[in-house]
């Protein structure tokens, strides 16, 4: 065994480490963790109790086995008994046990925070630092609703040790990340930002990381820092290499305060104070002039730390995108690089320049290093850098250089990575049809792809060419010609084929003149590929040779024949022998006016996205594609394939313009399996109309406090509910704890869990005067048939509420069937003799019956279809009120109660959540799908659960939220 | 930063630490698909990747692959930094560190770790502060059997 142990080492351990690297085979090494868990189980179940150093080394071991992929189903009770141990390093193996295991298990989850709070009371800043680590490491909902409104307390207390502050705030932000709703902002907000002005850089370098993510989601709260951030950067940009000590990296001051600093000046406009601007604009100069300097070090270590800060720099610019000075010299900057002997840096300047190519500044820089980077896709052995030269070609593209990058990224396709090959093809095929100036080159284009690349051709591009040709009548001859000619290769590629059988099925017409193209070579040069393509392509086909019949009445003969053979007409395959039979039938009883009418050419199709666009965009993620790019399919859109010159059909397809379908919507409207020409739906632009239709929603009541103070009528009676009553009630439908109700004299906050149909509420009243209040009382009411749906309990309060004072009440809540309506809330006081009567909504939504359901994509599906009756679902189409940022919906959507589940449905962008509503009387499963449009700021919003009550119910409460 | 992975030629698991909550099957279809990527690499390849929508950062210390995956936003080079302080730091409480300290301590190894990042992000860039907190919990352990109660010296460390 190796004597690498260190510090205290379990010996113990070490051996069964050793053990297990000296099995032979992992039937040895199974056997071996076998019998090692039966004696750590005989350890922990036996009578002797253990001492803290075995338990530690049992624990450790325990670990170890799980770390090597094994499961543990023990020992979590031991882990956690060892965080309350008072030696450190006992503790230490119990807290790292806690954050690799986390088990959700309730019980545990409660002695843990036990053990977790107890550390952060201790005054101890080692114990505090491990607690709050483990926090940040769990990072749970449990630990962030028990610890959320503590850590910022620590964070800004005067006497916390630096150490502690660093791990509070990174903490926090860890906390934040997963549940930013119970992480209220306060006064401490306004101290946090002040961490920048800290002595101690560490506490700085952590803080400044909490600050850019509370920054990018409140920026005016934290507007402040701006001007902060710029000096902290410009004293460390300053310092000479040797100034900030051990925060001196490799003769690089501060690299990693510096970038976050630059980072954190990405969130903001660029300053508006001229003086702190001036300084911010030298820094950025002096950090260019900084690069162009000998290095003060040959190690890799200095000049990536060096350029690590460079890349930010520039960053910063390319997000001002306001100076144009400092915009060039990005550019020559990043231009050196290219050429630099530095694979990384080669890679990182790439990648740069792409963002800069969109800035209106410096495209024209970019274009120049265009033969660099065509170099660079010709010439990088490595793939990844490769991709990167490809996409600055992409970026960088337009009218000027389209013909050029294209061609290159063609030829570039022969010899391409295969696992790059389908998103170049779909790139070459959106510059094509974006810079086309005549289409006879986007044809040639889009036919070269399916030479060169086929396989890699997918539907939507060969869809695309389609759509383009029958919308564009002055290219269709020679897309005819074209793909006749492509035919003639003995062997070409099937989707080749299919693209040949459409469109000579359409326009085959237009070269049959010439003797060399005649209808009967067209036919026989098609069916002599019939055999061997698969079942869609050979359908495309019948119903080319359909249309051909139609085209040219001297073919009918020849292909009659064709159907009438035994392999069309008996085949095996029900689609294919449908179509033989049915157009058999059709060309032989048809009058030639009927049959020219079923067979008419083909009607334009809507002009919608490009399908092939929306692919990419799927593929990269979203934000992949740079936001010029969308602009411009927007600007070029309508003169790409609306022509204008088509009558009333232009008016249709603008119409639907703005629209961005699914591409399933696409192939609804193109499946060229279609035997008669359908009339053109606008499948597209259904989505709009809907959007259309559902108008604005509702405006939400403006809140107003002194209003209610004059207006409640002074009364014995229960005051009706306040005006806003129903928009508190909509704040608390995705959280649980928070302030109900605020005005001059008393504050409500409520703190509520919920398990099962059962539920428990405290309130907690506060008399926010420093006068008395008397005769105080609550009540609470059922509105309508509340009464029979909902049980809620509660204990008459104290009386008398001394002035700022605060008294608690707790209700238990029991749903006995799914219900609408809320609780009222009354209460009634006197204040200074006058009675104050006030009604609220209790937030008791049915919603927090739910308990979440994780479930497969198949199964998720195969639900949703059971509850497929009409009354059953209930969907909405509304205005985002919110932001529609995906953190903050993932956040609502948890926060609501259901399982939020991943990977199942086909669009990224959706959100499916399942969950089941108890109730004291049934079970009522639930399936939501959330469908945002960014662009409209919309949504669709659809519910299905078994009870059509809940449906509605539900979905009336949900349209609030987003 | 989403998660640091550490991994031998042979793609065996060294150590993985995972900066946000994902379950136990995504872990090992993630470790699989990392070790394959990476290890595929050829030498004096760029050492950086696009995975989805991850930046995959990955470089090779002697037997052994580090490999960090951070969001598309955070800067690359910086991320290789973090890589390297991460080694200067089990070298220097190591001394020399090899795939063995790693194995046979890996819970020293994360503890580094854990003074070095938090919840993803850095804690403190300083070498001197990270040792200085390390060794003095090796401290506490040595002298835990002469059960000295108060913390005290641990505090004026800092």
């Amino acid at each position: 065994m190796p004597a690498v142990s260190k510090g205290d080492g379990m010996r113990g351990l070490a051996v069964f480490i050793s053990d297990i690297r000296n099995c032979k085979s992992k039937e040895a090494e199974i056997k071996r963790i076998n019998k090692e868990l039966a004696n750590i189980r005989s350890k922990f179940k036996g009578d002797k109790a253990l001492d803290g150093y075995s338990k530690k080394k049992y624990v450790c071991k325990l670990l170890f086995i799980f770390l090597l992929g094994h499961d543990i189903d023990f020992g979590h009770m031991e882990a956690v008994n060892l965080l309350s141990s008072n030696k450190y390093t006992e503790k230490q193996i119990g807290y790292l046990f806690i954050s690799v295991l986390v088990n959700s298990n309730s019980e545990l989850i409660r002695l843990i925070n036990n053990a977790i709070k107890n550390d952060l009371s201790s005054r101890n800043p080692t114990f505090m630092c491990l607690a709050l680590h483990c926090i940040a490491n769990v990072g749970s909902r449990e630990m962030a609703e028990a610890f959320a409104s503590e850590i910022p307390r620590i964070l800004v207390a005067g006497d916390t040790m630096d150490s502690v502050k660093q791990s509070a705030a990174l903490c926090l932000l860890r906390l934040y990340k997963t549940s930013p709703d119970l992480v209220l902002m306060g006064e401490w907000t306004s101290r946090v930002v002040h961490l920048l002005n800290d002595q101690h850089m560490g506490v700085v370098t952590a803080a400044i990381s909490l600050i850019t993510c509370l920054s990018q989601k409140n920026p005016d709260e934290f507007k402040t820092c701006v001007s902060l951030a710029v000096s902290r950067l410009s004293r460390i940009v300053s310092s000479a290499s040797t100034d900030l000590q051990d925060y001196t990296y490799y003769f690089v001051p501060a690299p990693w305060l510096s970038c976050k600093l630059l980072r954190l000046l990405q969130c903001y406009p660029p300053p508006e104070d001229g003086a702190v601007k001036g300084r911010l604009v030298e820094c950025l100069e002096t950090i260019l002039n900084k690069a162009q300097e000998p290095p003060k070090s040959k190690k890799v270590q200095h000049s990536n730390a060096k350029n690590a800060i460079l890349f930010e720099a520039i960053a910063l610019i390319i997000h001002y995108d306001s100076e144009p000075n400092l915009l060039v010299r990005a550019c020559n900057q990043l231009g050196q690089f290219l050429q630099h002997r530095e694979t990384n840096l080669r890679y990182l300047a790439l990648e740069s320049m792409c963002t800069l190519a969109s800035s209106e500044f410096s495209h024209e820089a970019v274009k120049t290093h265009i033969e660099t980077v065509i170099n660079a896709l010709k010439t990088e052995r490595d793939v990844s850098v490769r991709q990167r030269a490809a996409d600055l070609l992409y970026a960088m593209c337009d009218r000027s250089n389209a013909k050029q990058i294209v061609a290159e990224m063609l030829s570039y396709l022969e010899t391409a990575d295969y696992s790059i090959r389908e998103e170049m093809v779909l790139k070459v095929a959106i510059l094509a049809e974006k810079y086309a100036v005549d289409y006879s080159w986007y044809v040639d284009t889009i036919l070269n792809l399916i030479r060169i690349a086929g396989d890699y051709v997918s539907e939507e591009v060969w869809y695309r060419v389609i759509q383009i040709v029958i919308n564009r009548d002055d290219v269709q001859g020679y897309a005819a010609k074209t793909v006749f000619e492509a035919l003639q290769a003995p062997a070409c590629h099937e989707n080749m084929v299919k693209v040949g059988g459409y469109i000579l099925g359409e326009f085959g017409n237009l070269i049959a003149g010439d003797p060399r193209s005649s209808p009967l070579v067209q036919f026989n040069l098609l069916h002599s590929k019939f055999h061997l393509c698969s079942v869609p392509t050979r359908a495309l086909l019948l119903s080319a040779y359909i249309k051909f019949i139609n085209l040219f009445p001297e073919t009918k003969a020849t292909i009659q024949e064709v159907l009438r053979c035994d392999s069309q007409i008996r085949n095996s395959d029900v689609e294919l022998q449908q179509r033989a039979v049915e157009y058999l039938k059709l060309s032989s009883i048809a009058s030639t006016d009927v049959l020219a009418t079923v067979l008419e050419e083909m009607p334009p199709f809507p002009e919608r996205e490009s399908s092939i666009l929306a692919k990419l965009k799927k593929k990269k993620g979203p934000g992949a594609v740079s936001v010029t790019e969308m602009e411009d399919g927007k600007r070029e859109g309508g003169e790409l394939n609306g022509g204008g010159d088509r009558g009333p059909d232009a008016s249709a397809m603008a119409a639907s313009n703005a629209s961005t379908p699914s591409p399933s919507a696409d192939l609804l409207g193109i499946r060229p399996a279609a035997p008669v020409s359908a009339a053109p739906a606008s499948v597209g632009s259904l989505l709009v109309d809907v959007f259309s239709e559902a108008g604005p929603a509702a405006s939400s009541a403006a809140v107003n406090d002194e209003g209610f103070l004059s207006s409640a009528p002074p009364s014995e009676d229960p005051a009706p509910p306040l005006s806003e009553a129903d928009e508190l009630l909509n704040k608390f439908v995705c959280k649980n704890n928070g302030v109900l109700f605020e005005n001059q004299l008393l504050q409500i906050g409520i703190k509520s869990e919920y398990r099962q149909n059962l539920g428990r509420m405290y309130l907690f009243y506060g008399n926010k005067t420093s006068v008395q209040f008397a005769s105080f009382t609550t009540t609470v009411s059922y509105p309508g048939e509340l009464q029979s749906q909902l049980n809620v309990q509660s204990k008459p309060v104290e009386p008398l509420v001394e002035g700022g004072a605060q008294i608690q009440q707790v209700l238990n809540i029991e749903c006995l069937t799914d219900f609408s309506e809320a609780p009222l809330l009354n209460i009634k006081f006197r204040y200074g003799g006058a009675l104050q009567n006030l009604t609220l909504k209790l937030p008791v939504t049915i919603n927090k019956f739910f308990q979440p359901t994780e479930m497969a994509s198949q199964d998720f599906f195969q639900r949703w279809k059971q509850l497929s009756q009409p009354q059953q679902e209930a969907q909405k189409i509304f205005k985002a009120n919110n932001s529609m940022d995906t953190e903050v919906l993932k956040a609502k959507l948890l926060g609501l109660g259901m399982a939020l589940l991943d990977n199942v449905d086909p669009n990224p962008e959706n959100y499916v959540c399942a969950g089941v509503i108890q109730t004291k009387g049934q079970q009522v499963g639930c399936l939501l799908r959330l469908e945002p449009n960014a662009q409209a700021q919309m949504y669709r919003l659809t519910l299905r659960c078994s009870k059509d009550s809940v449906s509605r119910r539900l979905c009336e409460l949900l349209a609030e939220q987003f | 930063m989403r998660f640091l992975l550490l991994f031998s030629r042979q793609g065996k698991l060294r150590l993985q630490k995972w900066f946000t909550p994902i379950t136990e099957r995504e872990k090992k279809k993630i470790i699989r698909d990392m070790t394959t990527l990476v290890l595929a690499r050829q030498p004096r390849s760029c050492n950086f990747l696009q995975w989805k929508d991850l930046k995959i950062i990955y470089k090779r210390y002697a037997s052994l692959y580090f490999c960090l995956a951070v969001e598309n936003q955070e800067n690359e080079l910086l991320a290789l930094e973090v890589i390297h302080r991460y080694v200067e730091l089990l070298d220097k409480y190591f001394g020399n560190v090899c795939e063995l300290d790693i194995i046979f301590n890996f819970e020293k190894a994360y503890f580094i770790l854990d003074e070095f990042l938090m919840g993803g992000e850095i804690q403190e860039t300083s070498k001197q502060m990270v040792n200085r907190c390390i060794e003095a919990s090796d401290m506490l352990q040595e002298v835990r059997s002469t059960h000295i109660k108060s913390n005290n010296g641990l505090k004026s460390e800092f």
